[in-house]
């Protein structure tokens, strides 16, 4: 199946941005491809949506960050990277986990603080991790994560191993120090790291272009440690998609890192406590008819796939959600016995004898 | 035997440590082709090779964070922090990172990693290279706390370190670098949390960390002059932290001394005297009393750090008047 003529004016592209400043990835998305990342968009859509939900119910404790609107980046990576590959995340990390194939039942469970998290209830929200499919951490102090992703790149250069550590952090962490020193080591050292800048054009809450000295605060960095600048939108899965497997290619082949800025838009507020009113209601509505689920599905639809297909994905994907949901509120609550368990690797907690 | 100093002690293990595994490697800032700028590294560079030994630019939390996530993907990384005050810039991957993400992650990953620094004061360098701040580190649950005070003891704790599966705070003293003390041939492989008793006596037990520790013997070689009998404990490792050798002995003496580099405000110290006043108060003669700097930083004048950091006269003066009230 091929694009054709027929298929409707694509969008302008993404509101605000000069549409010939947006990297333009060469090659096409096969329609089996396509339909994983409409899938994997809609999964984390709907498992956002149900979070909210269960905020609201006051069954989700503490603060959750969530990538409402922002799901394309996570889904192009999830699909285009390998089993072995990094993901490192940040507290809005819910997505990227789901991303690599970790149980959404563990990950609604971990922000209900249940026993069946994927992290027993001792991370929640901002610390997903499942090691076994690659999901290294989500990390919850801007920047850290940065420097950890060097050293999982690091250990496979120096192992001779093809794997890539991919790191996703948002516009607010190109102002903190460990961005700076990430980018330089990983150029000097030319590890296969590719680093991803969500750029939902918010740092917290504030605007990022009020606070950083250049209009793209990622892709205007990248000369300054001899890396493409690379700005994308962000908010259509096939150019996310083509340009992290050209940037996963080119880490895993020796070529060292890439620094990727995706523009979106986050369409919830920072955290479960902002509403986000400091949004003008004209950005808000022009990036909500720029929706990449939305976009997609007209996309797909224009290539072929059928409506009934498409509406069955997001049935199953209901089905996933409210499984999640069932079995998260039917775990019981952790117990003290893990409470004092696993500050050390031999699970135990003592520092004295 | 031979005579090593404590820096090439250094050498020596880390040399020992990676001859051991291949899968440790190092990196620093001038740890290679400079080979330390306490020249605690040289020679490693040309024996491992730039793959195993790698400089790297001024930037610490890149240093830990990669030294982090090397340590979470399979290998056991040695990170040099060049002074030990440098940790308040890259204290997030300590505290934050490091130390938290086993529990935080109920154990899926784990942190075969050690943190070697340069600490203490002694050199005249000033408050912001003269910091004795292995207390910093003891109090972040998830991190192991070293503190050698004798080259046997540097080679045989951070091979301990290097084997072990957590995180280690390796904390090396600048000012015993040119130290001196017999060491055996062949592997040296020490357990942490052990204190070790370096000379009894029945009168009081001076417990001591790092460069107090050469300065409690000499104190307890003056004291016996005088007519008290006083034990040196070798804490050598803060965490894991051997409570019994230390009860043990305070309970025979039934005084408790100790020697602290650091400023007075919740130093070791502090947590062993609490140890020791719930665990073995009706034993004790005498209040527990910690002799340590003052709370303040140190000043660079040789005269005034001198004044500061508890001196062997300091140490005896205060005993000898302490046992004789």
């Amino acid at each position: 199946m091929t694009s054709t003529l027929d298929e409707p004016a694509a969008p302008a592209g993404p509101p605000g941005i000069d549409p010939a400043t947006l990297h333009r990835p060469e090659g096409s998305v096969d329609v089996p491809i396509q339909i994983a990342l409409y899938r994997q968009m809609v999964r984390m859509r709907k498992f956002e949506t149900r979070a909210y939900d269960l905020f609201m119910e006051n069954l989700v404790k503490g603060t959750s960050h969530l990538s409402l609107g922002q799901e394309a980046i996570a889904a192009a990576f999830g699909e285009a990277m390998e089993e072995g590959d990094y993901t490192f995340a940040t507290y809005r990390g819910h997505a990227h986990t789901l991303a690599r194939g970790t149980s959404m039942t563990g990950v609604m469970g971990e922000l209900l603080g249940r026993s069946c998290g994927v992290l027993s209830g001792k991370g929640g929200s901002m610390h997903l991790t499942d090691v076994q499919r690659g999901v290294m951490g989500s990390y919850a102090i801007v920047g850290a994560h940065l420097t950890i992703a060097l050293g999982a790149a690091w250990s496979a250069q120096y192992k001779g191993e093809r794997r890539v550590a991919v790191a996703f952090f948002g516009d607010g962490t190109t102002n903190i120090g460990a961005f700076h020193e990430s980018l330089n080591l990983a150029a000097v050292w030319k590890l296969p790291v590719v680093f991803v800048c969500e750029n939902n054009m918010y740092m917290e809450y504030t605007p990022i272009s009020a606070v950083t000295a250049v209009a793209n605060p990622a892709a205007d960095r990248a000369s300054a440690y001899g890396l493409d600048s690379i700005l994308v939108d962000g908010n259509d899965a096939d150019a996310m998609y083509l340009t992290a497997r050209d940037a996963l290619d080119r880490a895993r082949n020796g070529g060292g890192p890439s620094l990727i800025e995706a523009r979106t838009y986050r369409s919830s507020g920072h955290s479960r406590a902002d509403p986000g009113k400091y949004r003008p209601d004209a950005e808000v509505a022009a990036w909500k008819a720029y929706d990449p689920i939305v976009l997609y599905r007209s996309r797909l639809v224009a290539r072929g796939v059928s409506e009934a297909d498409l509406d069955a994905i997001e049935e199953m994907a209901d089905g996933d959600v409210e499984t999640a949901t069932v079995n998260a509120k039917a775990s019981p609550a952790p117990g003290a016995d893990v409470l004092m368990r696993d500050v050390w690797a031999d699970g135990g907690s003592s520092w004295r004898n | 035997m031979a005579q090593l100093t404590y820096r090439d002690a250094v050498a020596r293990a880390i040399t020992q440590e990676m001859e051991h595994d291949p899968n440790v490697v190092f990196l620093g800032e001038d740890v290679g082709g400079a080979g330390g700028v306490f020249k605690a590294t040289v020679g490693l560079l040309e024996r491992f090779g730039p793959e195993r030994v790698r400089d790297t630019p001024i930037s610490e939390q890149a240093i830990l964070g990669a030294a982090m996530g090397a340590a979470m993907t399979g290998l056991r990384p040695i990170a040099e922090i060049m002074f030990a005050d440098f940790f308040a810039v890259c204290w997030d991957l300590v505290a934050n990172q490091i130390a938290k993400s086993s529990y935080m992650t109920a154990g899926q990953v784990s942190f075969p990693l050690v943190i070697r620094s340069g600490n203490g004061g002694g050199l005249r360098f000033g408050a912001q290279h003269s910091q004795s701040v292995e207390n910093w580190a003891m109090a972040v649950p998830g991190l192991k706390v070293v503190a050698p005070s004798n080259p046997t003891d540097v080679i045989g704790l951070f091979a301990a370190a290097v084997r072990d599966p957590d995180p280690v705070m390796f904390f090396e003293h600048k000012g015993l670098y040119s130290s001196k003390g017999e060491v055996r041939d062949g592997e040296i492989v020490d357990r942490l949390g052990s204190a070790k008793v370096l000379r009894t006596g029945g009168d009081a037990t001076i417990v001591a960390l790092a460069a107090m520790v050469p300065r409690a013997v000499a104190a307890a070689e003056t004291l016996a002059e005088r007519g008290i009998e006083a034990g040196v404990i070798d804490v050598r490792s803060l965490v894991p932290l051997d409570t019994q050798t230390i009860l043990r002995e305070v309970s025979a003496t039934g005084r408790l001394f100790t020697v602290e580099e650091n400023p007075r405000l919740c130093g070791w110290g502090a947590e062993l005297v609490s140890i020791v006043a719930e665990e073995c108060f009706n034993y004790l003669d005498g209040p527990p009393l910690r002799i340590t700097t003052p709370h303040i930083p140190l000043p660079s004048a040789d005269a005034l750090e001198d004044m500061a950091i508890p001196s062997i006269e300091r140490i005896v003066t205060t005993i000898e008047r302490a046992m004789q009230s």
